[in-house]
């Protein structure tokens, strides 16, 4: 492992480094042993104060990211950069202050879910033994788990066990947050509150750095997003700025569907549906004038029902971005 | 968030405290498991095993004849002075069954916590990776001394509750009080648990070669057979005297008049070197492991 430890805490001012950014990444890659390509220069960069949304198919590297962000992963080449010091030299003194779920919860079945927590407590040599009892009941509190705290976490269920290592995550004040599918095993009720804890939380400036396949989760919480397909970046940005992407659908409902798909057809769209009454293409180019599309249809005898493009969602967006395949790529 | 704030965090020096903390939370996570708990309850069935045995082969309240020496040392003395069944318990355990348990406990104590997910989650709280290791290699150590404690006291208390106990005849035939061979048992407890230092930090460095606890604890005891087999075979007496157990009966030579230091030197520096090699393969390891479990 390289061993530049001594530089770590100590930003250089003045190399033009862009200091406003949480993590970023250059060129970052990873190569498994055994020669799988995990991920394949990356150029991440979430800035600070957002909650950003880390979109992938299965497969694409997105936990591999994060382990190399949370120092569990010596990187092949590239370098990352969390909280301004580089990992994993920095791990020392970056990491109390980043709160991570990776890969699922693990939890100790053997311990109760309080002493889950005491344990991993004691492990940060920088968190205060005098106020641990205090946290730790915080923490339980915070994600709804104060009434099971007593109990063996082998005797937790999934959901219980997520929410154990949320409250893990949040045994103290962190600056950054890194989950990886936090609401993976949740209810509905559940998912929920981790919504409008995530919410709270980036309300008190924490940063959240949030892997999901749940595109409108992403949708309602973040603001900033990134999606990965088999290890490399395809685009990163405000999710409104992604989710424009996907071209919205132009939809037109009238009783002639097919001297609507006709007219539509001649006057250059593409991928046109007709659905009974609903007739779909693609939105044109923003330079056309819609309504001019509309007088045509009139002109040539469509009664038109109602005329209108419906915005592209961040489900189109990932879709168009990533493909449509169900196998994962090997 | 302003640049100011975002300039890397200096974490609270707290140096003395260092590793207490996590040291303290090992030691407790090991002895609470139950897999911990079974092992000491087999290490302290043994002397009661032993003691009934003995006591049931001389009902009559006859010493064992000299037939009776094909066991165990110091058997047959164990039906004269209970205190003998301190001795007898520690050489019948020592050679397999003492090991083995620091065997599982080393073993188990990396690779474990992969297999399980929970390594990871140690290294981001950051629990440090030298510092982890540090403490895994410690409570592996002290669960060692635990374990010769639990055999030689559940052999003291069989011992006194089954035969007579008094002044001991030390091997040289000289007697010394009991208090004394008190004195002489406690060293020799200690003695035993160091003697496992050199074998639990191979277990520590198999640890963090895999991320299956099952596998580490089952190559580790394999290494530990395996090593007391070929120190057996005549034919390898060159190398016998570099292997982690073969000095591990010295112990006996505390019961010696005066007291016989060589072995016991011998016992002390090979298991200095074992410990010294296998500690830093295994620190050279983990420090660079991937941890992707
Ligand atoms: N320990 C490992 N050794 C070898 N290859 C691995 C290892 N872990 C992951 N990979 C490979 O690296 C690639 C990326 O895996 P990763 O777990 O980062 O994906 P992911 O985006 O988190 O997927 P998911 O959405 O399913 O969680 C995959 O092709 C996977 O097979
Ligand atoms: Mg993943």
């Amino acid at each position: 492992m390289e061993r530049t430890a001594d530089r770590a805490a100590d930003p250089v001012p003045g190399t033009g480094r862009d200091t406003d950014a949480v993590i970023e990444t250059r060129g970052l890659t990873k190569r498994y042993r055994g020669g799988q390509l995990a991920v394949d220069g990356l150029d991440l960069r979430v800035p600070g104060g957002s909650v950003f949304g880390f979109l992938g198919p299965n497969g694409s590297g997105k936990t591999t990211t994060i382990r190399m962000l949370m120092g569990l992963v010596e990187p092949t080449s590239g370098t990352a950069r969390v909280l301004g010091a580089p990992m994993p030299a920095g791990a020392r003194t970056v990491l109390p202050h980043v709160g991570a779920l990776i890969e699922g919860p693990a939890p100790y079945g053997f311990l109760t879910g309080r002493d889950n927590l005491v344990r991993y407590d004691r492990a940060d040599p920088t968190a205060d033994p005098r106020t641990r009892r205090a946290r730790v009941e915080a923490a339980l509190e915070r994600v709804g788990l104060a009434a099971a705290a007593q109990k063996k976490a082998k005797a937790y269920s999934l959901g219980m066990k997520q929410r154990l290592g949320l409250a893990a995550a949040l045994l103290r004040p962190r600056r950054l947050l890194v989950l990886d599918e936090p609401t993976n095993g949740l209810d509905p009720q559940g998912m929920r509150e981790i919504r409008a804890l995530v919410r709270e939380l980036a309300s008190e400036g924490t940063t959240v750095f949030l892997s999901s396949h749940l595109l409108d989760e992403i949708e309602q919480l973040c603001g900033h997003a990134a999606v990965m397909a088999r290890g490399r970046l395809l685009v990163q940005g405000p999710v409104a700025e992604i989710a424009a992407h996907a071209r919205g659908r132009l939809v037109v409902t009238t009783p002639d569907p097919d001297s609507a798909a006709r007219v539509l057809r001649e006057r250059g769209a593409s991928g046109i549906l007709t659905d009974g009454e609903r007739v779909g293409a693609d939105a044109p180019p923003p330079e056309t004038e819609l309504a001019d599309l509309n007088a045509a249809l009139v002109r040539e005898g469509v009664r038109v029902r109602s005329f209108g493009v419906e915005r592209g969602s961040l489900e189109d967006a990932f879709v168009a971005l990533t493909g449509e395949g169900f196998d994962v790529a090997g | 968030m302003s640049p100011a704030e975002l300039t890397a965090p200096t974490a609270p020096r707290r140096r003395a405290l260092w590793t207490l903390g996590i040291l303290r939370s090992e030691l407790v996570t090991v002895l609470r498991r139950g897999r911990t708990l079974a092992l000491l309850g087999v290490l302290a069935a043994v002397p009661v095993l032993i003691g009934i045995a003995v006591r049931v082969e001389t009902g009559d309240g006859s010493p064992a004849g000299p037939g009776g020496g094909g066991g165990p040392a110091f058997l047959t003395q164990a039906t004269h002075n209970g205190l003998f069944l301190v001795f007898a318990a520690l050489s019948a355990t020592l050679p397999v069954l003492l090991p083995m348990a620091a065997g599982v406990v080393a073993g188990d104590s990396v690779a474990g916590e992969a297999s399980a997910g929970t390594l990871r989650y140690l290294l981001v709280a950051p629990a440090g990776r030298s510092r982890l290791l540090l403490a895994k290699y410690t409570s592996v150590l002290v669960f060692c001394l635990v374990a010769t404690l639990v055999v030689a006291v559940s052999a003291l208390v069989v011992g006194s509750l089954l035969f007579p106990v008094g002044e001991v005849t030390t091997i040289s035939g000289t007697r010394i009080s009991f208090g004394q061979g008190l004195v002489r048992a406690a060293l020799i407890a200690v003695t035993v648990a160091v003697s496992l230092a050199g074998f639990a930090a191979l277990g520590l460095f198999v640890s963090t070669l895999t991320d299956s606890g099952i596998a580490a604890m089952a190559a580790t005891v394999g290494v530990l057979i395996t090593a007391q087999i070929l120190d057996t075979m005549p034919q390898l007496e060159a190398i016998g005297p570099y292997l982690f157990p073969h000095y591990w009966l010295s112990f006996t030579d505390l019961l010696r008049e005066p007291v016989y230091w060589d072995e016991m030197v011998r016992n002390l520096g090979l298991q200095a070197l074992y410990t010294a090699v296998f500690g830093s393969a295994a620190w050279a390891r983990f420090t660079t492991k991937d941890i992707t479990a």
